[in-house]
């Protein structure tokens, strides 16, 4: 990098490198995470298309699965490309971490890869292009082992993430390395690493917050071609059962953030006080901040409007018992700003969701859906929504975990390997950064692309415009072009 | 054998496994450049489309396995190699979107932009490979910490890059052979020539490659020569290998296609086994080196994982055989194609 002055960036203080991993692993698990809740989600959704054709033989399942498939397939390749980084980056930027908890880390990443990629990626071959060449039995085999692989791998990640929220089955050992004794951690018992105080119950929260992302993303598409009256077919059939989806999956998350919230309060008070920008540990029940501004210089959260009590019942049960505040964790407490605005605006989300998915369906069952152009437009806006309430959801856990690497155990300073230059860490940076903003915008560009051009035409008269069929027409450059061929 | 020495073992089948899979993913991404036409492209991207995903998951599982297993090497290798590293995942980044948005627009230069991608990034990312591969059997400047005190400049030398050139050369050859079985007609043909001149290509740097690690690093052959029974591994090597021609030849491709597949296994086997006990040799001091003893988890995480290995593995031989058996034959362009 000619223009940095190199030498004067690898005298500054290590820290450097620390901060710049971090921005790094930021970047590059925020732009990954867009798309395996996507898989989760919209592969649930394949299922369901398929197990309908193969329930009713109607045709227009099958048109609309082939046509959510090939999105799928477009979001898949792009979690696989931006998610070989992540497996990389523990290796390459924190490989003091590696080393302190391969033992325990390191089974979960492997059974990852033993018990689901190899599923997903694998039956991924005859999902997309098995079509003609396996029965349709087979086939629905086919997407039903790709959605379980995504959902095998999501449990496997989000264990060994939880492990460093919530430790446990471990013990600290000495290990003897050339350079003498060192400590890591070393497992002691699966079960318990397995099923970590966090763990089940964020993957419930993780897995839920993917089958919002996957209803809300088709039922954006669909709002799209209902007001476009075109595809109505289609777009009514997945409206309406991502619509039970979405309604559901946004039920249960209130009472899956209720039960995530209390595992935070016990087991990492600190991280639930920067949340809910408790400063100091109040005499009695602590309030919930409805919304406010943290200010960590003079330890208050300003313009707040509060509920009082709430906090400490929602947490213990128990309106009047004490939430410890962050003064008393000094001085290993997380920054505040960060956790408490993401925090605050995931559940502002979620509870949006929730209101829009419940209003849909009760308009659906008196049939007004589909005549309020307005909510139709809501609904096509809104998968913004979840994918930030998603990212947004993993910032509040992370940058809460502070200055954590592993709760209680390894500090995020300590973490970072050694011997790495923050010139080399900063031009990976900018490489990813770079080459993410060029994915993000073909992505975007392509899914536009697909969207506009729709699902294959079933030869179905009136269903169809002539500006559809010509649009479909021109798509293939292998077929004839030919409009009065027929399909083989 | 004992339990470190398993699991060297098993990273040594995953690695083979990866090499002979995204091997021929490479390899054709390498020859894409000779498709004379938009057909003959279409023909070729297809012929890997359904399955170079999974293919690459031997790489990422490898990954994760040593992460599991030798934690210490594992972050030896990846942080001392940061800039080889991040090279290598921008490769592997583009090949994978290279072939996903390729067929998306009808534009020329979109294709042409992604067809030259693809064949960049697969060729990078194979060559990068095969400097690793040098790189770790010459040794490279390992503290007592084990982190790695060179720069990326050291890591581009003479040998490491023969034996890139030799991995290029072979995922040539491989990929040819892959084709000439999914191809037919005039494409075939143009594969039959890659798949002669791979093989020439790949016989010169695997001559140099061996005559110039005996010549660097005499003390390779120590554990050949304290068990001699690996002797015949290296015979099995080279007898593999000549019958790659000999099947050509005789018209038998899938013959071929194994043995070149038993080659990139016996190859690994070789490496693995002049590498052994060691992980990551120090060229500092040999007390410095990682080996598969100093460098690994605990007992009791290498028996778990052996478990997982165990239960999950036969599941992913069966079904991928199967998958692969569902795309037999020669590459048909659909509908549902790239």
């Amino acid at each position: 990098m000619p223009f940095l002055n190199v030498r004067f960036l690898e005298t500054t203080s290590y820290m450097d490198v620390v901060t710049l991993s971090r921005v790094q692993f930021a970047l590059t698990i925020m732009f990954h995470y867009l798309f395996p809740p996507l898989a989760i989600g919209m592969g649930a959704f394949l299922v369901f298309l398929e197990a309908g054709y193969l329930k009713t033989g109607d045709a227009q399942f099958e048109v609309a699965a082939k046509f959510w498939t090939r999105i799928f397939a477009l979001n898949f390749a792009l979690g696989v490309a931006s998610g070989i980084v992540m497996e990389f980056q523990f290796g390459t930027n924190w490989a003091a971490y590696s080393r302190y908890v391969g033992d325990v880390f390191g089974s979960a990443l492997a059974a990852e890869g033993i018990f689901a990629f190899f599923l997903e990626s694998g039956f991924l071959a005859l999902l997309v292009f098995g079509w003609d060449r396996v029965s349709a039995r087979m086939h629905f085999f086919a997407t039903l082992m790709v959605s379980l692989g995504s959902i095998f791998s999501a449990i496997w990640i989000v264990v060994a993430i939880s492990w460093q929220q919530t430790p446990a089955g471990f013990v600290i050992r000495d290990f003897v390395t050339p350079a003498g004794i060192v400590k890591r951690a070393e497992l002691t018992d699966f079960w318990k690493v397995v099923f970590n105080p966090s763990a089940m119950d964020r993957l419930v929260h993780v897995v839920l917050g993917a089958f919002i992302l996957g209803s809300f993303f088709v039922l954006s598409i669909s709002a799209y071609y209902l007001l476009k009256d075109r595809y109505v077919d289609v777009a009514r059939r997945s409206f309406t059962t991502a619509l039970a989806v979405a309604a559901a999956a946004s039920i249960l998350m209130l009472i899956s953030g209720d039960a995530q919230g209390r595992i935070v309060a016990r087991y990492q008070p600190a991280k639930l006080a920067a949340m809910e920008g408790i400063f100091q540990s109040t005499g009695t029940g602590a309030p919930i901040h409805i919304f406010g501004i943290p200010d960590a210089k003079s330890r208050v959260v300003r313009y707040n409007l509060e509920i009082p009590g709430l906090l400490s019942f929602l947490a213990y049960r128990d309106s009047s018992k004490p939430v410890p505040g962050l003064d008393g964790f000094e001085p290993d407490t997380p920054p505040v700003a960060l956790p408490f605005f993401s925090f605050h605006i995931m559940v502002g989300l979620g509870i949006y969701f929730l209101a829009l998915a419940v209003y849909g369906l009760w308009c659906r069952a008196r049939g007004t859906l589909f005549k309020k152009r307005w909510l139709l437009w809501t609904f096509v806006f809104s998968v913004v929504g979840p994918f930030l309430a998603n990212e947004l959801g993993w910032v509040a856990a992370e940058v809460g975990r502070q200055p954590w690497i592993v709760y209680n155990q390894l500090r995020t300073g300590d973490a970072v390997s050694r011997g790495l230059g923050s010139s080399q860490v900063l031009g990976s940076i900018i490489m990813f950064a770079v080459i993410y903003a060029l994915l993000l915008a073909v992505w975007i560009y392509l899914l536009n692309d697909k969207i506009q051009g729709g699902p294959e035409l079933v030869s179905m008269p009136g269903e169809a415009s002539l500006r559809d069929a010509l649009n479909v027409a021109s798509r293939y450059p292998g077929r004839t072009g030919s409009l009065t061929e027929t399909k083989e | 054998m004992d339990l470190n020495t398993t699991w060297f073992v098993l990273l040594g089948v995953l690695l083979a496994g990866y090499a002979i899979l995204d091997g021929f993913d490479l390899g054709v991404g390498i020859l894409y450049l000779a498709a004379r036409n938009e057909r003959e492209r279409r023909l070729m991207l297809n012929s890997i489309g359904p399955i170079w995903d999974g293919n690459e998951v031997w790489l990422v599982t490898f990954g994760g396995a040593m992460f599991a297993a030798f934690p210490n090497a594992y972050a030896t290798v990846f942080s001392g190699f940061y800039v080889a590293f991040m090279i290598l995942l921008f490769a592997l980044i583009f090949r994978a979107v290279s072939i996903e948005f390729r067929s998306k627009r009808d534009s020329l230069w979109w294709k042409r932009f992604w067809d030259c991608s693809f064949f960049g990034a697969s060729l990078l990312a194979t060559f990068l490979f095969g400097v690793a591969a040098g790189n770790a059997l010459l040794g490279m400047p390992i503290n007592a910490g084990g982190v790695f005190i060179g720069s990326f400049i050291d890591l581009v030398r003479p040998y490491p890059a023969l034996i890139g050139l030799l991995t290029v050369f072979f995922a040539v050859m491989h990929g040819a052979i892959y084709l000439y079985l999914k191809t037919e007609g005039e494409l075939q043909q143009v594969v039959h020539r890659w798949m002669w001149r791979g093989f020439g290509l790949t016989l010169v740097a695997y001559m140099l490659a061996t005559i110039y690690t005996l010549a660097v690093m005499p003390q390779a052959v120590r554990n050949f020569n304290e068990h001699s029974w690996s002797w015949i591994v290296v015979t099995l090597t080279v007898l593999s290998f000549a019958n790659i021609p000999r099947a050509i030849f005789l018209g038998r491709p899938f013959y071929a296609f194994l043995s070149s597949s038993l080659t990139i296994t016996a190859l690994v086997f070789l490496f693995s086994f002049t590498l052994y006990p060691n992980l990551v040799s120090s060229s500092i001091s040999p007390e410095y080196s990682l080996t598969i003893f100093n460098a690994a988890s605990s007992e009791k995480t290498l028996r778990i994982m052996a478990i997982i290995a165990l239960i999950g593995m036969p599941f992913v031989l069966a079904y991928t055989a199967a998958i692969y058996w569902a795309f037999r034959g020669k590459v048909k362009i659909s509908e549902h194609s790239y």
